[in-house]
């Protein structure tokens, strides 16, 4: 069953680009990552879909309901951390968690008095009063309390501690397990390599790419690391070359024969050919003309 | 009445902070009254000499020796204009107020439609204007108590429900302009209620100006006409009442729709 599907979902401001036909499916149960850099149109994408936004043009589909009719149902599924967290002035931590809770409709004292004991978050201090992490905590416990069958992620990281950050993903990865569907944006590509299973590549509000995070990974360009004296003047199909003390790594898509025979007549003490991390595919799309 | 209670509980200082103020001006008023009264009696006749001075402000006919006269003039002014700021600030921003604050983000990805929102927080403004009403009636109540004079509840009464259908008006013009607004509006709020409190004051300057009290909520609020006639210019009202539902109905309107940043 689909979850989430947009059909050239389409967002401009005025006459500036927001998202241009943005095509995206995720399936129930999977954890989809949302891949661009600041700016590209992921926070555009994520309210419209929260239907903080009117599309321009084309469609969006959650749990099978079109998100202009059906907001408030769909609403009621999901649950939302932004990556900008505000919160009124002057209330407590618990009384912003009880506020979201009744505005669900839902009592999920019991879930929330888990979720802060695991993020160790002092439900008795105003807001105001926390710091930028500590906020972006309470806004963990707002959107998983209710138990949604939809979790949208928008840079949920931003502020935490690596611990925190360890802590607040195995909260997530439990709650995919339990069935949830995760949609995680962000522009941390360690943090989709490890969590995601799918995901999509966004671009100046185009996607780009949108696969597994496997299939991403994968391609004919490969990550060469040599030991030893080689010269690769001149060698086509390489790219991000680094040399130091005797080491050159570099990015290879051309003839692996010219390789080869460039390596055979150097003095290679050592070589390593590995797949690129899914930081080099994701930079290398963002390069003109970059095709892997 | 999830929303209704959020508002009320963020609201409780400013409303605090107003009534008192206002009340607290209006029950020295009153209680000067019984001090000031002969002096005023006296002073009737250079007021009706003043001209367009005191036509701005009604003063020419009323008569400051009785209460009735005196409250129209004096505490009307408190009153109207503390009420009418008040009014027009409370509304003005409640919308405005979840953009400027970051907030928005929060409560619209609650499952609550648009509408619940709007209504939920217009409902807040009315009940706190209507609060104030009530309890600024009641000082008023108490302190002509005070002062040992009787309580001429038909006058009394018109006044108060004069102010009180302003406040609704300017409320709900405040509001309407609130959907639109994105940032800092308080100036705004301010400025549509002084506004309208000159464009009233002209309008009783000069016979050329009359139309302005088609404008202005502030000239069926005229102590002097309200006292003297013993009723409400209702055509007045009714084209206020109208203005409100007009705006109210813009909020609903563009506040569906609008986008949230």
């Amino acid at each position: 069953m689909e979850i989430i599907k947009t059909e050239n979902l389409t967002k401009y401001y005025g006459k500036s680009r927001g998202i241009i036909d943005v095509n995206l499916s995720i399936e129930k149960g999977e954890c989809f990552g949302f891949i661009g850099p600041n700016g590209a149109g992921k926070s555009t994408a994520i309210r419209l879909l929260l239907g903080l936004l009117s599309p321009t043009s084309g469609s969006a589909y959650i749990f099978g309901k079109d998100i202009t009719k059906e907001k408030e149902n769909i609403l009621r599924e999901i649950g939302y951390l932004p990556s900008e967290v505000m919160f009124y002035s002057g209330m407590k931590v618990k009384d912003i968690v009880k506020l979201s809770a009744d505005l669900r409709g839902n009592d999920c004292g019991k879930e929330a008095k888990k979720i802060c004991e695991r993020l160790d978050l002092d439900t008795s201090k105003k807001v105001d009063e926390l710091s930028f992490g500590n906020r972006k905590k309470v806004a963990i416990v707002c959107a998983l309390q209710s138990n949604p069958s939809l979790i949208i992620l928008d840079e949920p990281t931003g502020g935490l501690d690596p611990l925190m950050q360890k802590e607040f993903f195995d909260i997530i990865r439990e709650r995919n397990q339990q069935g949830a569907t995760i949609f995680l944006s962000s522009h941390i590509l360690s943090e989709v390599q490890r969590n995601c299973t799918k995901a999509a590549i966004i671009s100046e509000g185009e996607i780009i790419a949108f696969d597994s995070v496997e299939a991403l990974g994968k391609s004919n360009t490969k990550r060469i690391s040599v030991y030893g004296r080689v010269d690769l003047t001149n060698l086509d199909g390489i790219k991000d070359i680094q040399e130091h003390n005797n080491i050159s790594s570099f990015l290879y898509n051309g003839d692996m024969n010219n390789l080869l025979y460039r390596l055979s007549n150097g003095d290679v003490a050592d070589l390593t050919i590995s797949e690129p991390s899914l930081e080099e595919v994701f930079l290398h799309y963002y390069e003109k003309g970059g095709d892997l | 009445m999830i929303i209704v209670r959020h508002e009320l509980r963020r609201g409780r200082i400013p409303f605090i902070v107003w009534t008192s103020v206002i009340g607290a001006l209006l029950a020295v008023c009153i209680l000067l009254y019984s001090e000031m009264k002969l002096e005023l009696a006296g002073m009737q006749d250079m007021f009706s000499s003043m001209g367009g001075f005191a036509s701005a402000f009604g003063i020419d006919r009323l008569n400051f020796g009785t209460l009735t006269g005196y409250y129209a003039m004096e505490c009307g002014n408190i009153w109207g204009l503390g009420g009418a700021f008040y009014a027009a600030l409370c509304a003005i921003g409640v919308l405005s107020k979840e953009e400027k604050d970051k907030t928005a983000e929060f409560l619209l990805t609650h499952p609550i439609s648009r509408v619940r929102v709007i209504t939920e927080k217009l409902s807040a403004v009315f009940i706190q204007i209507v609060m104030m009403n009530i309890i600024i009636f009641a000082i008023s109540l108490v302190s002509i108590t005070v002062v040992g004079e009787g309580i001429l509840w038909k006058e009394l009464g018109l006044l108060h429900l004069a102010y009180f259908i302003l406040q609704i008006e300017l409320a709900s013009i405040c509001f309407g302009i609130s959907a639109f607004m994105r940032k800092g509006s308080i100036g705004s709020g301010l400025g549509i209620a002084t506004l309208m409190y000159f464009v009233n004051m002209i309008s009783n300057i000069t016979e050329k100006a009359d139309f302005l009290k088609y404008i202005t909520p502030f000239a069926y609020c005229d102590g002097a006409d309200i006292v003297t006639s013993g009723h409400l210019e209702w055509s007045l009202v009714a084209i206020g009442l109208a203005a409100a539902v007009i705006c109210v109905f813009i909020a609903y309107f563009k506040y569906s729709r609008k986008d949230i940043h």
